[in-house]
């Protein structure tokens, strides 16, 4: 049987302890995709990245990684080929940008080969790639969140591994550098040929960027594919529990999510008594 | 005012709050509010919490009485009673009230100070090896003494007073040298450990270059002891506690927000700088009267935060609790003190050693056995 | 291998305008420049603190009850000829020096890696019952086997130390995430409390003990030969290399558990092999000069001021730093005083101490 893709899983059991995250998930992340996956806190979205970066051995099932079982390879073998950004990392105090950086090269190094004419290479285009060039010599803990999430960024770039995967990348970001890091993610991806894998909670910037959606919820898949073909209100209700409006977004054409002004008050506020709201009302009817 | 309750998984963080789809109904409750004189006083217990500190207290008072009827000379429970209330035989009357009541009553008072000063160190430097020696005040003491003892020949008062001078000292020292536009906590423990080190090489020089009976006796002073604590022990170490106990429990609620980062506790209108050196003072102060009553007996501050902390499952720093269940530790460990190889009297410190040590052991083997961790 | 990499896309001639590009090309050659001079003086830095060390040794065996001339040190060590001076050097002072050299850097990279690991400053390698154990086995050799002397009871130093922190570490790391600092920390403090315990029983009931035990516990090198060298250099030797060998691994384990098994470290391997070598090095330097703490703890923090956080470098300065710490105070405590010798352990710290002191005021030290 021919491999569904690069990185996939089948039959995964997740779970902490006694627990139980996830049952019978399969999952494949198709080649050369930005898949993103969506879902609300806790349906076991960052489980299932943790369990297809080998951060957690599944009770059940496997997950398969080019070809072979992820738990198969020795552990810097995994590191060369697929990258993750946990969502905590914590930067040693009194780090340098470049220092930081340079420790991605950590699955490339031999005992004897610290330093290599490569290393440097990579560690200069992967800061090139991330815009920080200019940072190199500042420490870590004096630049600003959006500075510091490339810096993580360009490290994990530095591993050289043509899959990505990136756990919330943009929490704690304002919109501005939300945006530049996804548009980096975009590019890396279009332009530099990666396979990305990011868990998201903006479900317009999901649609944005994403070639590939998977929604989650309740630790199972509840739709994947195109965002455009599977965003519809029905779903993020569904996944969500929150009524919405899904229209195209003005600028990209992709779906755009809008959620249901509950009650009305909003609406009211600003034009008492004369607003169109639809969706609202669908949700009073649904609810009488 | 009819609130609509957000849809479960849409609030703000469901993880925190339990899965997803928990069952509807009654939540469990994990606090009981206490309201009285019509709701002008009011507080939140928790049952669980009520629970281990009742145990805790109960099981002082069972360890209280028996460490009053035991001994070479032993009395049963109803006479200790007797004698308590000023009757019965000459020998009950010595033994009860002149020999054991106050020999019990610094053992629960010192644990107690000890216990409570520790809750206190442990949560400002946020960390749980955490205990006055990070202030270089142990290290100050027991170099105070064991040079009045060892170059002054000095009398058991002299001693107190030296440990009280070197202790106080050395704190004042660490936190001089600490400060620099404020005083920040990490640097304070850095200067604490550096100056303490200081102190203990000055005091390990002095037993190396003293004649052995006199390093005998500053040994066992280092080691923490209660033999031959009297009245007037038991009365200094209360005067210390009525004063500075009400002050740390009252600054404990403050000392639990400054947990969560100085930043936060500043935003919810904590003085933090203030509290710091106050609530460090009299932490300092209190360790300073246990260690001038007994010597500086090992363990129970590091230890009893961390215990009272596992068994009633708080997350924060239970200084109260720290406190009973110091006086428990020590009130136990002088009861072994006195009768494990009796008649010989064993410091006190070897025994909160070795069974705080033990019990700290059991407690972290069966916790990782569980999974809690 | 033919894994197809992106890197090969990775390039640096995009097709970007060109003045961006020659700024960008600028600030990279800059970079790279910045990042070669570093390099250059860490390196340079090491091999002046080796130099240093070189000196602080010669000095240590010509320093003593009787002062021999540098020429006449050098000159021995050179050229042995029996006499009087020669036979001094090699065999009281020279073997003396070099256990000084090991057990200093022995010290500092136990130290080192105990923060490295624990990711704690105020952690040092006695947070796994090294000193507490070493203590509590010498006291039982010389309470009921009657030994004396320190070169006598030199196993029951390193097995005690041994023994006490397998079984810290035993017990730190129960429970499915391993042996995370915090429980290593307690664990630690636990086991040895009951040690200490222990110590203090035996020496509060037999004077002889303790009589013995207060010299042996303030850390010394008095009286140290060829002998107790010969018979633990191997030891100290291996954890040297062993301790060297786990920068990069030390490295990637400070990015935080998860980042570093994504990076391809093995955690919990890691964390064994560091015990490990702490248990070889501290059991080798308490068994050989008693319990001297606070190199372990203060020299990482020296080291890291010069070197930041970057373990493959901090490691072998941190080395060299407890080696020239060491050498050093021993040197000044035959010296200071007109009578006898100051102990070794009483030096570190009150040489060390100040030091420390300064650097924490001078700077914001590394958080780890």
């Amino acid at each position: 049987m021919p491999e569904p893709s690069r990185l996939w899983g089948e039959n995964l059991t997740l779970a902490y302890d006694q627990s139980v995250i996830s049952r019978d998930l399969g999952i494949t992340i198709p080649d050369n995709s930005f898949t993103v996956i969506v879902g609300p806190n806790a349906c076991g979205k960052s489980t299932l990245l943790r369990a297809l970066s080998r951060m957690l051995k599944p009770s059940s099932g496997a997950v398969h990684l080019d070809g072979r079982l992820i738990g198969s390879y020795p552990s810097k073998e995994v590191a060369r080929r697929l990258g993750l950004l946990p969502q905590s990392s914590i930067a040693p105090d009194g780090i340098s940008v470049a220092d930081l950086v340079a420790r991605g090269r950590y699955p490339h190094q031999k005992f004897l080969k610290q330093w290599s004419r490569t290393d440097e290479k990579v560690i200069n285009e992967a800061m090139e790639a991330t815009g920080i060039v200019d940072l190199a010599g500042r420490m870590v803990d004096e630049l600003s969140g959006g500075q510091r999430q490339r810096v993580w960024l360009a490290m994990v770039l530095a591993q050289q591994t043509p899959l990505l995967l990136l756990d919330e990348p943009t929490t704690y970001l304002d919109i501005a550098h939300q945006m530049d890091v996804l548009d980096l993610c975009a590019e890396l991806h279009h332009e530099r040929s990666y396979t990305l894998v990011a868990v998201l909670h903006d479900l317009n910037h999901a649609c944005r960027y994403a070639t590939h959606l998977i929604a989650m919820k309740d630790g199972q898949v509840a739709a994947e594919g195109d965002p455009a073909d599977i965003v519809t209100e029905e779903l993020v209700e569904d996944v969500f529990g929150m009524p919405v409006r899904v229209i195209p977004d003005p600028e990209t054409g992709t779906p755009l999510v809008v959620p249901v002004d509950r009650g009305g008050r909003i609406a009211r506020r600003r034009e008492p008594g004369t607003v169109e709201r639809p969706a609202a009302r669908a949700e009073e009817a649904r609810s009488a | 005012m009819t609130l609509t309750p957000a849809r479960p998984g849409t609030g703000s963080d469901a993880a925190a709050g339990g899965a997803p789809g928990a069952p509807p109904g009654r939540p469990r409750r994990f606090t009981r509010a206490v309201r009285l004189a019509g709701g002008r006083v009011s507080f939140a217990v928790r049952p669980r919490v009520a629970a281990v500190y009742g145990g805790l207290l109960a099981a002082t008072v069972v360890v209280f009485a028996v460490s009053l009827s035991v001994g070479e000379y032993a009395i049963p429970l109803p006479r200790v009673l007797w004698a308590l209330a000023g009757e019965g035989e000459r020998l009950d009357l010595f033994f009860v009230r002149d020999v054991r009541l106050p020999r019990a009553w610094v053992a629960v008072l010192v644990g107690a100070a000890l216990g409570i000063a520790g809750a206190v160190f442990q949560s400002i430097s946020r960390n749980p090896l955490g205990s006055p020696d990070i202030i270089g005040f142990t290290g100050g003491a027991s170099t105070g003494a064991v040079a009045v003892i060892l170059v002054f020949g000095g009398s058991v008062l002299q001693v107190s007073l030296g440990a009280v001078v070197g202790g106080v000292g050395t704190a004042v020292v660490v936190y001089l040298l600490a400060f620099k536009q404020g005083v920040q906590g990490y640097r304070l423990v850095l200067v604490g450990i550096g100056i303490n080190a200081l102190l203990l090489a000055v005091r390990d020089y002095l037993m190396t270059r003293a004649e052995l009976t006199e390093a005998m006796t500053a040994h066992i002073w280092m080691i923490g002891s209660l033999n031959g604590s009297g009245w007037g022990e038991v009365v200094a170490v209360s005067i210390a506690a009525a004063v500075l106990v009400p002050v740390v429990l009252a600054l404990g609620p403050r000392l639990r927000l400054m947990e969560m980062g100085e930043q936060s506790a500043r935003g919810l209108g904590v003085p933090v700088q203030g509290t710091q050196v106050t609530v460090m003072l009299a932490a300092s102060a209190l360790t300073g009267a246990a260690i001038a009553v007994s010597g500086p007996i090992s363990f129970i501050a590091l230890a009893a935060p961390q215990l009272v902390r596992r068994l009633a499952r708080t997350n924060g720093t239970a200084l109260l609790g720290a406190g009973l269940m110091g006086a428990l530790l020590l009130a136990v460990a002088d009861l072994i003190a006195q009768q494990a190889l009796a008649p010989t009297q064993l410091p006190v410190g070897v025994v909160t050693a070795v069974i705080g040590g033990s019990y700290l052991i059991w407690v972290l083997y069966r916790e990782w056995r569980t999974g809690h961790a | 291998m033919s894994l197809e990499r992106p890197s090969t896309a990775l390039d640096t001639g995009d097709d970007a305008d060109a003045p961006d590009s020659v700024v960008a090309a600028q600030a990279l050659d800059r970079r790279t420049s910045a990042a070669a001079r570093t390099h250059l003086l860490r390196t340079t830095g090491l091999l002046a603190l080796i130099a240093a060390l070189a000196g602080c040794a010669v000095l240590s065996i010509a320093v003593g009850a009787k002062a021999i001339p540098l020429g006449s040190v050098l000159g021995a060590l050179l050229d042995p000829d029996g006499s009087y001076n020669s036979s001094v050097v090699w065999e009281l002072r020279l073997p003396r020096t070099v256990l000084g050299v090991f057990v200093g850097a022995a010290l500092g990279l136990a130290g080192a890696l105990m923060q490295g690991l624990t990711r704690n400053p105020i952690a040092e390698p006695g947070i796994l019952g090294v000193n507490s154990g070493a203590a509590a086995a010498v006291v039982t050799a010389i309470f009921a086997f009657g030994l004396t002397g320190a070169d006598t009871y030199i196993w029951f130093g390193f097995l005690g130390a041994a023994v006490a922190s397998v079984l810290v570490y035993a017990l730190g790391s129960r429970g499915r995430s391993g042996a995370t600092p915090v429980r290593l920390a307690l664990a630690g403090t636990a086991l040895g409390a009951v040690l200490q315990g222990f110590v203090y029983g035996i020496t509060v009931l037999n004077e002889n003990v303790f009589d013995q035990i207060r010299f042996w516990q303030v850390g010394s090198l008095v009286g140290r030969d060829l002998d107790i060298f010969l018979r633990l250099w191997p030891f100290l030797t291996a954890g040297i290399v062993l301790a060297l060998m786990l920068g990069p691994a030390l490295n990637a384990v400070a990015l935080g558990e998860d980042l570093a098994a994504a990076l391809g470290a093995r955690v919990n391997r890691t964390r064994a092999f560091v015990a490990l070598a702490i248990v070889l090095l501290c059991g080798g330097a308490t068994a050989a000069a008693g319990p001297i703490w606070f190199v372990g703890l203060i020299v990482p923090h020296l080291a890291r001021s010069f070197t930041g956080p970057d373990q493959r470098w901090l490691l072998p300065y941190s080395a060299a730093t407890g080696a020239v710490l060491l050498t050093l105070a021993d040197t000044a405590g035959r010296v200071v005083t007109s009578s006898g010798e100051l102990e070794v352990g009483i030096v570190t710290a009150l040489i060390g101490a100040p030091v420390f002191i300064y650097l924490v005021r001078r700077r914001r030290m590394a958080q780890l």
